[in-house]
Formats: C-alpha cells, structure tokens, sequence
C-alpha cells in the first residue's frame, strides 16, 4: 500500500515539473533558449496568489486567474526587456542574461517578501479520497494536480497543433526566416510562447505550493532547474516528452526518496540527467539530429 | 505601369558592392527571368526584394507602393511571396498545414479564439482548410495532405513551397531556382507548372534559375546580372544572344 502512495505522490510532483517543463521545452522549441528565470516565475505565480488570498482575501479560484496574468505578463515584459534585444547574439549571452534575471526576480522577491518562510494556503480544499478502508488515502491536492495537468496538456497539444498561433509556433521553431517571409510575425508569436509559458508556470506554482505548503523567495529555483532535467529528460523541443520526462522524473524522486535515502533523491534525480546526456542526448523523444553523408 | 520597378538599387556587404545600381521594371503578368553567373547577386536581390536585407540605396515599388526598408512581414503583406533556394519547408508539419500557415494573415483570429475555441475559430479553420486544400487541389498535392513536408518527394517538395507561397496572396511570386537538382523530366514538369501558375492565378513571376532549357522556354525578359550589375536587359533571346553575355557565362 506504501508503494502505492509513493508512487501516486510521485505521480503528482511530476506533474507538476511537466507543467513546468512545458514552459521550458514550448520557448526553447521556439527561441531556441533556455529560459533560466522560468522556475522563479513560479515563484512570482506562488506569492501571487498568497497575497491575493491571505492579504486581500480573495476568492482562491480568482487569486489564481489573477496570478496567471501577471505572470503572463512577467513572462511577456522578460522576454520583452531581456531577451528580445539578444535575438540574433551568441547563446551564451542570452543564457547568461536568464540566469542575472533568475537572480533578479529572488532578490525583488527577497526585498518585498522578506526571506521568511510564508505559510501558503492550500487552496483546494476539496475531501481526500480514501481507498480500501482507510489505508491507502490520496490527498485531494494530488489528485487535482493530475487532473489539471492532463487538462493543460491535451490542451496545449491540440492548441499548437489545431491553431493557426500553434501552427506559427512550429513555423518559427522550424525556420524563423521563412516563417517571415510567409507573413508570420515572428517576435510576436515568441511573445505569445512566453505569455503560455508563464501562464502555466503560475498554475504549477500554485500547485506546488499547495502540495509543499511553504512559499520563500527560493521556492521556485529547485523546482526549475528538476523540470529543466524534466525537458532534457523528455527531450527538449518536444511537448509530450516534456510531459512523460516530468512524470517519470518526479517518480523516480519519490520512490528514491522513500526507498533508498531522501538525502540522495537530488542526486539520483542529476544522476539522470548526466546518464540520459551519454546515452541519448536528444532525450527520450528528442529529435534525432540527422547527419547528411 | 510596372508592377515591380527598383531604382538604382545597391548593398554592400564590408567593401564587397554585392548590388550595384540595379534597375528592373517587371509588367504585370510576365514571366521575368534573372540569370547571372554564381555569385553574381542574384539571391542578394531576392533578399533586397524581400526585405531580408535593407538596400544601402535605391528603391524599390510595388504597383506604385514603395516597399524600401520595409520589414519582410509588411512587404510580405504587401503582396511579394518567394520560394528558396535549398528548400525551406516546414517539415515536420503536415503538408496541409504548410500552406495553412502562409494563409496565416488573411485569416484573423485571436489567440484567446484559439486557446478557447470560440465559434469564430472553428469557422476560420474551416475556411483556411477549404483554401488550404483548394491550393494543394490546383498543384495536385492533395493525396499528400497529411503527410509531413519532409516526406515528400523533391519535386513535390518544391511544388509544395510555390503553393505555400501563392497561399500568401501576392501580387509577384520570386522563385529562387526552382529546377535546383532536378532532372530534365522534372524540369519539364515543373516548366508546366510555373506557366500554368501564371495564367491561373495571373500571376507576375520573377525568377532566378541556371537550366538555360527552362530559362530560355518560358521566360519573356531577362536580366543578367554579373558581379552586381546589369550586363544585359531585354527580350529573352536578343539577351541570350549578346555577346558579353556568352562571354560572361562561358569565358572568352
């Protein structure tokens, strides 16, 4: 029965690194960046909606929509003010400017917040569910953190692939000079993969902070960096191998965790992402980088 | 008037004149043809033309509309389409939807639209799809629908990037030389192809090629171009004839 349960709060954890992943693997697909700052959008998603409901005392269904926009808009106003102006520069100084504005997002969170630990509220308040009399009881939190992460991702995948946005996404993923020449705007649709990225990063954040319910300015970075192995993981670029590498990867924490020393469940969890690297660097759905001879 | 006319058009790349003072006035309807040794400039006017580069001098006017140092999505807008050189499909997508996306501005919907899936997005699809398989109907592509662009053989492949283009709605189609690797039978086909989008859509095509066969069997004018200026202009085989330009293609 433990086995069970670990497995099922692996599950939920995962799911919440697909959701971050998604955010990961949807603006490197695109931009062909690695968003660094993307975990402590979370974290601006996370205090969002604990000052909308222990400061303002706000519905928690609307603290969330409202942490949803501004984190669309924190993710927009990044991609705007940081990164926009480096399309075109080497990789390595856009990478670098993710992590200064990773550091930059702790640190206004670090003057504003404070360093304490605040206490989130949960915000689904809905009954556990308890199987077999008793003995195996699944928390209401993890059960809709599964739930609203299949919705987002049967979402999402019919949006890039049903819309004429999605369509421009994988125009631009697969060559940004063409696409343009074909009428698509290019900074804008890279807007919009920011905005749906951030939007999702405020979802996970709220439902991390439900499940692990404390919030500081570092919530978000440790989070970040495991759905960043995630993408990797389910090779990067790729929509549903972010989502099985998230799934399998919060599994894995979990059950090392509890079976083999939650002091070593980090390192197991790098572990991977150093194996998988050796052995199939495009990920496990990564695409296969062709070689013409 | 001339649909397309560039005045005294020049780019320099560092000390290299890539362009020098290149004039063309294209007459709405024709088969124009741009021909010039490798390295003669001849896609560095496709680029100027299309806006990929700004022109350091000239102008460049479409149906009257001057298009200088607009940006490619505007003059995309305008009505100049283009297809590539080494061919740039987006190829992990369905053949179907390669073309949906050069529909992409003629068919508004917004983001929320999509996300939500409001009555508007499920019209506007519609539409583009009816379009969308009325253009691979007319390039005879529609068995290959659903097939990633990838997948397709070569020559359809480049079918597939001219009916992408003509899914713009442009006013000139550039071809940036279409019979690229292509065998004489291809060729051939592909000859028909350029004439029949021609006289369907009335459509104005200006093109870079090197197979003199396809050069020489539907081009009206031509301009030949060498070392970034115009060597020859005129009817096509006045221009095959000349001199300097046999002497430019083969030597002395």
């Amino acid at each position: 029965m433990s086995f069970a349960a670990h497995l099922i709060n692996g599950i939920s954890l995962g799911s919440v690194y697909a959701l971050i992943a998604l955010g990961y693997t949807m603006v490197y697909g695109i931009a062909k960046m690695l968003n660094f700052a993307h975990g402590d959008v979370i974290m601006v998603g996370g205090y969002a909606v604990f000052v909308g409901v222990s400061s303002l005392g706000m519905n928690p269904l609307a603290a969330i929509v409202v942490s949803m926009a501004v984190c669309t808009v924190l993710g927009v106003t990044i991609e705007r003010v940081a990164y926009r102006p480096l399309r075109g520069a080497s990789p390595l100084a856009v990478l670098i400017t993710a992590i200064g504005v990773s550091y930059l997002l702790q640190n206004i969170a670090l003057l504003v917040f404070g360093s304490d630990t605040k206490a989130f509220t949960n915000v689904v308040t809905l009954p556990n569910l308890e199987l077999f009399d008793g003995q195996l009881v699944i928390k209401s939190v993890t059960i809709v953190t599964v739930i609203v992460s299949i919705i987002i991702m049967v979402g999402l995948t019919l949006f890039v692939k049903k819309t004429k946005i999605g369509r421009a996404m994988t125009a631009v993923s697969e060559d940004k000079g063409a696409a343009q020449l074909m009428g698509i705007n290019v900074n804008g649709t890279i807007a919009v993969t920011f905005a749906i990225g951030s939007a999702l990063a405020a979802v996970a954040g709220v439902l991390l902070c439900s499940a692990y319910p404390s919030l500081t300015p570092y919530t978000g970075s440790m989070p970040g960096i495991k759905a960043f192995v995630a993408a990797v993981f389910g090779g990067i670029g790729s929509i549903p191998g972010a989502f099985i590498g998230g799934i399998l990867l919060g599994v894995i924490e979990n059950l090392s965790k509890a079976y083999i020393s939650s002091q070593l469940s980090d390192a197991i969890v790098f572990s991977i992402l150093i194996i998988v690297l050796l052995v199939k660097p495009t990920g496990l759905l990564g695409r296969q980088i062709q070689e013409k001879v | 008037m001339a649909l397309l006319e560039t005045k005294n058009l020049g780019i320099s790349f560092g000390g290299l004149r890539a362009v020098n003072a290149f004039d063309i006035s294209v007459e709405k309807g024709q088969l124009y043809g741009l021909i010039g040794p490798n390295g003669a400039g001849k896609t560095t006017i496709f680029n100027l033309l299309t806006g990929v580069y700004r022109p350091d001098e000239g102008a460049i006017l479409l149906d009257g509309v001057n298009l200088t140092g607009k940006k490619t999505i505007e003059i995309c807008r305008a009505g100049i389409a283009r297809t590539f050189q080494n061919i740039r499909l987006f190829g992990d997508l369905p053949v179907l939807d390669n073309v949906k996306a050069g529909l992409h501005n003629h068919y508004p919907y917004s983001t929320f639209e999509g996300i939500f899936r409001l009555p508007r997005y499920f019209k506007t699809e519609r539409a583009m799809n009816e379009r969308a398989m009325e253009l691979l109907q007319v390039f005879g592509l529609e068995e290959y629908a659903g097939y990633k662009a990838k997948n397709l053989p070569y020559g359809q492949q480049r079918k597939l990037e001219i009916a992408r283009a003509m899914a713009t709605a442009p006013k000139l189609l550039l071809l940036d030389e279409p019979a690229a690797g292509m065998n004489p039978n291809e060729t051939k086909e592909l000859m028909d192809t350029i004439r029949f989008v021609r006289d369907h859509f009335d459509m104005t095509i200006l093109l870079i090629e090197h197979d003199m066969k396809l050069v020489s069997g539907i081009c009206e004018k031509l301009t030949v171009l060498n070392f970034g200026e115009v060597l020859a202009q005129g009817d096509t085989q006045e221009v095959l004839n000349n001199p300097e330009v046999i002497t430019a293609y083969l030597g002395e």
